[in-house]
């Protein structure tokens, strides 16, 4: 081979060599291997867990709860805000589950703030509509990099980092009132749950509205003193409502609350005005209760950005943000399924 | 299979090839930055994902008949056999995983009863029951196969501008030219 063949030969492959590693380049770098900074969901997931390890086999965090199943009876009203079909009057199937807003599975229910329900109602039409709230009415922070934060801070060991958070987060501030003073009941079936981030509803005129939900319970709440609570023993949430729905089913009334225009529609920490336009669009009602470990909400991820059509996410970060985590969640626990078995597989031969 | 005095792919198989060229890369970059952010986009890429994947599965199924039914262009008699080998055992392996990747995506939410929303109100049926396991098993499979995917995709490009550049064979020209004569 001539020396200048040589040398083109040299270039030729030069080239070759640099078009793929820039594409090797660009492919690490949209994965993020070259942005160690980014917030993806493994390291969201991983900062829920407690510093003795998450509950393997069980969400990352709402880890402990009990599935039901049960109904959704639309009233009609909702369908001037929305042409999903679970809005048209009628009952359609629900699959539940009642939580607690923690990572450890084997929590005392009383030592747990704040309450959680999970549910997939499916229509007719193939759709399914999952939502996951709580029983705050609004969330402690503002932004999913916010709630890093505060997951950082609360799990340091650093004396000043959660004074450091509360001070760079004043809304935060907030939510340590409700945490204080909202009185606790000793039932699932005496919460109102909060579906707390903004969705978009396009009735069947194509219109866009703003709107949260909550849950409102047809039992009347009664305070009861956390102390007290703590005597109940570890499950009581649990053996409440299993007894409670197996007397009698117990009743939501879904409540949509319509954001008017310039309500802050992106920020889950700030509650819209009390007198926002409110329509009751039916009644939830659990009829059964399982325990999850061999239940039908187990395997459920119950991911807010599952929505039928005539619902879409809105300019709330949070259910995106939640949507990968809660996926990350499910593709771990669902890995661990052995660390957490089912009762028909522990028979013994 | 091969049709000795074709020095070309067929328009409709190079038409198909550089569509897909592209709808595979704008796949495995959406896929990666997807499970990479928390950011409001992973929605956006997730909502492509879905639909271009079953839209790849589509074309790989029609390019496979195409394939089948056309043939290739012979590789140059001088080519070494090592060459010969990777070039037909790297063909293989990039029509399974075209075939194999949606299909796997696919089965990957039926287990874990996701609903398979292509756009708006369209959807999926599920095509495997519920099931821990097998999620897991698919779910490995998927993610582990997308680098493959894309290590395999580079030894391609790398190889064809080997022909292109170095070897000068007519191999890179038989499927470059997107409309030219066959």
């Amino acid at each position: 081979m001539s020396a200048p063949r040589g040398v083109a030969m040299l270039g030729s492959l030069a080239l070759i060599a640099v078009v793929i590693g820039a594409a090797a380049a660009a492919f690490a770098y949209t994965a993020g291997w070259l942005s160690p900074r980014r917030l993806t969901p493994d390291k969201f997931v991983a900062a829920f867990a407690p510093p003795t390890g998450p509950s393997l086999g069980h969400r990352r965090n709402h880890a402990k709860g009990i599935c039901f199943t049960g109904v959704f009876e639309a009233n009609g009203a909702g369908a001037e805000l929305s042409r999903a079909q679970v809005f048209a009057r009628g009952q359609y199937p629900v699959l539940g589950r009642f939580n607690l807003g923690t990572p450890d599975a084997n929590a005392a229910d009383a030592t747990v703030r704040v309450r959680g329900l999970g549910i997939s109602i499916a229509t007719p039409d193939g759709q399914d509509w999952r939502s996951a709230m709580i029983n705050p009415p609004f969330f402690p922070v503002a932004t999913p990099q916010a709630f890093y934060a505060l997951l950082r801070a609360s799990g340091s060991r650093d004396p000043n980092a959660m004074p450091a958070f509360a001070a760079a987060h004043p809304e935060f501030a907030k939510f340590g009132e409700w945490a204080k003073n909202a009185p606790w009941t000793g039932s699932y079936a005496e919460e109102r749950f909060n579906g707390i981030n903004s969705f978009v509803f396009i009735d069947a005129s194509g219109v866009e509205r703003v709107v949260r939900w909550s849950l409102m319970p047809a039992a009347q709440p009664v305070p009861v003193a956390p102390d007290e609570l703590a005597n109940r023993g570890p499950d009581f949430l649990e053996q409440e409502i299993a007894q409670r729905v197996a007397d009698a089913p117990q009743r939501w009334t879904m409540a949509v609350i319509v954001a008017n225009a310039g309500d802050r529609t992106a920020d889950p920490s700030k509650p819209w005005p009390a007198d926002r336009r409110t329509i009751e669009v039916g009644t939830l009602i659990a009829q059964h209760v399982q325990a999850e470990r061999d239940g039908p909400c187990r395997d459920i991820n119950f991911d807010p950005t599952v929505l039928p059509s005539g619902m879409r996410t809105s300019d709330d970060p949070f259910p995106a943000a939640r949507s990968a985590a809660y996926a990350k969640s499910y593709d771990l626990r669902t890995a661990e399924a052995k660390d957490y078995s089912r009762s028909a597989t522990e028979v013994k031969p | 299979m091969m049709i000795a005095r074709r020095i070309r792919f067929t328009v409709s198989q190079r038409l198909l090839h550089w569509l897909m060229a592209a709808c595979l890369l704008a796949m495995l970059f959406i896929g990666v930055g997807m499970v990479s952010t928390v950011r409001p986009t992973y929605l956006t890429l997730v909502s492509i994902h879905r639909p271009l994947g079953i839209a790849i599965l589509l074309l790989a199924l029609i390019r496979l008949v195409l394939r089948l039914r056309y043939g290739a262009p012979a590789l140059p008699a001088d080519l070494p056999r090592p060459m010969k080998l990777a070039a037909w055992g790297s063909h293989y392996a990039l029509y399974a995983l075209m075939i194999a990747m949606p299909l796997i995506g696919w089965a990957m939410l039926s287990t874990a009863a996701y609903p398979i929303v292509l756009f708006g109100g369209w959807q999926l049926p599920a095509i495997l029951p519920q099931s821990d396991g097998l999620h897991t098993l698919l779910w490995d499979a998927h993610f582990y196969l997308a680098f493959a995917f894309f290590a395999l995709i580079l030894l391609h490009v790398a190889a064809a501008l080997f022909h292109a550049l170095v070897r000068r064979d007519g191999v890179f020209e038989s499927m470059a030219s997107v409309l030219g004569s066959e």
